[in-house]
C-alpha cells in the first residue's frame, strides 16, 4: 500500500521535473516545479519530518517559486520571442547520466546501516518535530542561524539595491 | 517496504534532470528553476538519510539550505530584471559581457 | 480492521458533513453579502426567488452552470482550465485543520470535531493560503488579457505582502498557546480570549486577514471600475463561479482562523459549542461585509506602503516585546 503511493508520488515527482526541464513556456515550467515541490512535501510527512514538509510548501512553494512567477509576469516573458534551440543536448545528456550512475554506484556499494541515532518515528509522533527541530536548532546549531539570518538581511539589501533603476 | 534506498535513488533521478536543464536551457529563468531542483533533491536525501539514522542534523541543514535558496531567489532574481531593463533579453548567451 | 473501518467512515462523514455546511454557508453568505449591502445603502436587494429572496443562490447556480463556458483565444488553454479549480481547492483543503468543537462521545467513540488535528495546523494554514495566490497569479496570466495581467500582478504583491505580517501577527498566540495544534490553541483560550490579552497583535491579524481576502478596501486585484472585474475578467459560467465561490469559502476559513486564534473558537457560555463557532465565524464575515460597504479602496502605492513601511514593522516589534514580556514574566 504504502509503497505503491510511493511509486506514484515518484512518478509524478519524476515526470514534473521532466517537465521543468523540457517546456517551452516559463509559467509552465513554474507549475511543473511547483507539483515536484509538492511531491518532495509529501516525501517529507512520509519520513516523518512535517515540520520539514510544511517548511517546503511555505518557503519553496509559496515565497522562492512564487516570486519567481511575479518575475515572469512582471517581465511578461511569456510572450517574448524566445530564443530558439538550446546548449549542446547530447553532452548535457552524456553529463546528467554520469551523475545519475556515480549516484547509483554509491547507493549500490553498501547498506548504510549499522549506525542508530536517538529520534524514531515514535518519538517524533510522541515529543513533536517541530520541538526536536526547534531544540537542536537553538542549541547545537545557534552560531549558524545566526549567520543565516544575516545572509538574509544581506540578501534583502542587495536585492533592493540591484533592482533598483539608478543607484 | 520503502528503504532508504528508494528515496535516494529518487533523489539521483532529479538531481541529474536539474543538471541536464542547467547544462541545455538558454532562459536564465529556467536554468534558476533546476538549480532549485537540483537543491530539492539533495535536501531530499538529507532528509531521508536524517530519519534513516535517527539524527536531527541532516533536516537541520535541509533549514539552512532552504535559507540559502531564499536568498539566492531575490538577488537572483533582482540581477535577472536588473539585466532585463538593459538588454530586453534574459537569455544567457547575452550575459556575455563584463561592462556594458 | 474493524477499527479502521469505524476511523475511515468517521473521517467521511465529517468530511461530508464539513463540505455540505460551508458549501452552503458560502452560498448564503452571498445572498447575505448582497442584502446587508443593499440595506447599508437603503436598496432592498435580491427579493424575488422565493420568500426574501431565499433561493436566489440556487438560482445563480443554475444560471452559472448553464452559461457558455468561454476559453479567450490566444489564452495558455491548461492553465486556463486549472486556475479555478485549484483557488478552489486550496481554499478548501484548509477547513481539514479547523476545529468545530472539542471532542464529543457518539456510540462510544471518541470522535473530535475536526477532520484532522495536525500538530503543525498553524503552519499548514499559512502554507496553503500562500499556495491560494497561484489561483490569482495563474488565473489571470492565462487569460491573454491585460486587465487580468495587471490584476494578477497585483494580487500576487499584495498577498505576498499581508502574508508576512499575518504570519508574524500568528507568532505571539503560538507563544502564548505553546503549541501549533489548532486545538491547543483554542483549549489555551479556555478563560479568556487571546483579543482580551492581546488586543494589537488582534488588530495587526485582522488588516492582514482583511487583505488576504482581496475585499475593499483591500480590493485591488478586481478593482471593478480599474480593471474591469481583475483577474477573472475573461471567465464565464462555473469556472467564474469557482472562483467566486473560492472567494467566500476563503472568507469563511479567515473568518473561523481569525475566531480560533483570538476569539476563543468554540468556547461561550449556555449554548453549544459548534453554535458558539459558527456565530463568532459569522460575525467575522459580517464585519468583512460592513467594511465592504463603509470603506474607500486604497490606491496601489498606498497598500504596499501601508504593507511594507506599517504593518510590518509593528508586527515585528509586536514580536519582540510581547516575547519578551514572556520570558521575562517566566524569569529566564
Amino acid at each position: 500500500m504504502e509503497i505503491m503511493y510511493f511509486y506514484l508520488l515518484a512518478a509524478v515527482a519524476v515526470a514534473s521535473g521532466f517537465m521543468v526541464v523540457t517546456c517551452k513556456s516559463p509559467v509552465n515550467n513554474a507549475i511543473a516545479l511547483m507539483m515536484t515541490f509538492v511531491c518532495l512535501a509529501n516525501f517529507y510527512v512520509m519520513l516523518d519530518a512535517p515540520f520539514m514538509a510544511a517548511i517546503q510548501i511555505m518557503v519553496y512553494a509559496g515565497a522562492i517559486l512564487m516570486l519567481i512567477i511575479f518575475t515572469i509576469m512582471l517581465l511578461n516573458l511569456g510572450t517574448a520571442v524566445a530564443r530558439k534551440g538550446s546548449h549542446s543536448v547530447v553532452w548535457a545528456t552524456v553529463l546528467a547520466l554520469l551523475i545519475a550512475m556515480q549516484g547509483y554506484f554509491v547507493i549500490n556499494r553498501g547498506e548504510v546501516s549499522g549506525i542508530t541515532g536517538e529520534i524514531t518515528g515514535e518519538m517524533v509522533k510522541k515529543v513533536g518535530h517541530t520541538e526536536l527541530i526547534a531544540k537542536s536548532l537553538f542549541t547545537d546549531f545557534l552560531l549558524p542561524f545566526e549567520i543565516a539570518s544575516i545572509l538574509l538581511l544581506v540578501a534583502i539589501v542587495g536585492a533592493v539595491i540591484i533592482a533598483k533603476k539608478e543607484v | 517496504m520503502i528503504t532508504i534506498n528508494h528515496y535516494l535513488v529518487l533523489s539521483a533521478v532529479l538531481f541529474s534532470l536539474g543538471t541536464f536543464g542547467v547544462l541545455t536551457r538558454k532562459n536564465a529563468i529556467v536554468i534558476f528553476m533546476c538549480i532549485e531542483l537540483m537543491l530539492n533533491a539533495v535536501n531530499l536525501s538529507f532528509i531521508s538519510l536524517s530519519s534513516h539514522l535517527g539524527n536531527m542534523d541532516g533536516q537541520i541543514f535541509v533549514f539552512f539550505v532552504m535559507t540559502v535558496a531564499a536568498a539566492e531567489a531575490a538577488v537572483g532574481l533582482a540581477l535577472m530584471i536588473a539585466f532585463f531593463r538593459n538588454r530586453e533579453s534574459i537569455a544567457v548567451d547575452d550575459f556575455s559581457l563584463l561592462k556594458w | 480492521m474493524n477499527d479502521i473501518l469505524i476511523t475511515l467512515l468517521i473521517i467521511i462523514i465529517k468530511l461530508g458533513l464539513i463540505f455540505a455546511v460551508v458549501l452552503t454557508m458560502a452560498a448564503y453568505l452571498v445572498l447575505a453579502e448582497r442584502k446587508i449591502l443593499a440595506r447599508m445603502q437603503l436598496r432592498y436587494g435580491p427579493n424575488r426567488v422565493g420568500p426574501f429572496g431565499m433561493f436566489q443562490p440556487v438560482a445563480d447556480l443554475i444560471k452559472m452552470l448553464t452559461k457558455e463556458d468561454v476559453c479567450p483565444a490566444g489564452a495558455d488553454k491548461y492553465l486556463f482550465l486549472f486556475a479555478p479549480g485549484l483557488a478552489a481547492v486550496t481554499a478548501l483543503m484548509s477547513l481539514a485543520v479547523v476545529p468545530f468543537g472539542p471532542t464529543i462521545e457518539i456510540f462510544g467513540q471518541q470522535v473530535p470535531q475536526v477532520v484532522c488535528d495536525l500538530n503543525i495546523g498553524v503552519l499548514y494554514f499559512l502554507g496553503l493560503s500562500s499556495l491560494a495566490v497561484y489561483g490569482i497569479a495563474l488565473g489571470g496570466w492565462a487569460s491573454n488579457s491585460k486587465y487580468a495581467l495587471l490584476a494578477s500582478i497585483r494580487g500576487l504583491a499584495q498577498l505576498i505582502s499581508y502574508e508576512l505580517s499575518m504570519g508574524l501577527a500568528v507568532v505571539p498566540i503560538i507563544m502564548a498557546a505553546r503549541s501549533f495544534s489548532l486545538t491547543d490553541i483554542v483549549m489555551a483560550q479556555e478563560s479568556l480570549p487571546f483579543v482580551l490579552i492581546y488586543p494589537e497583535t488582534f488588530l495587526i491579524f485582522f488588516v492582514s486577514v482583511a487583505a488576504e481576502s482581496k475585499r475593499i478596501p483591500f480590493d485591488l486585484p478586481e478593482a471593478e471600475n480599474e480593471l474591469v472585474a481583475g483577474f477573472h475578467t475573461e471567465y464565464s459560467g462555473m469556472r467564474f463561479g469557482l472562483f467566486f465561490v473560492g472567494e467566500y469559502i476563503n472568507m469563511i476559513i479567515l473568518g473561523s482562523m481569525t475566531t480560533i486564534f483570538f476569539l476563543g473558537g468554540w468556547h461561550g457560555p449556555l449554548l453549544p459549542p459548534i453554535f458558539w463557532f459558527l456565530f463568532k465565524v459569522l460575525g467575522v464575515a459580517f464585519v468583512f461585509i460592513w467594511m465592504r460597504g463603509t470603506m474607500p479602496r486604497f490606491r496601489y502605492d498606498q497598500l504596499m506602503h501601508f504593507g511594507w513601511k506599517v504593518l510590518m514593522p509593528i508586527a515585528l516589534l509586536d514580536v519582540v516585546v510581547r516575547g519578551g514580556f514572556m520570558v521575562w514574566s517566566l524569569g529566564g
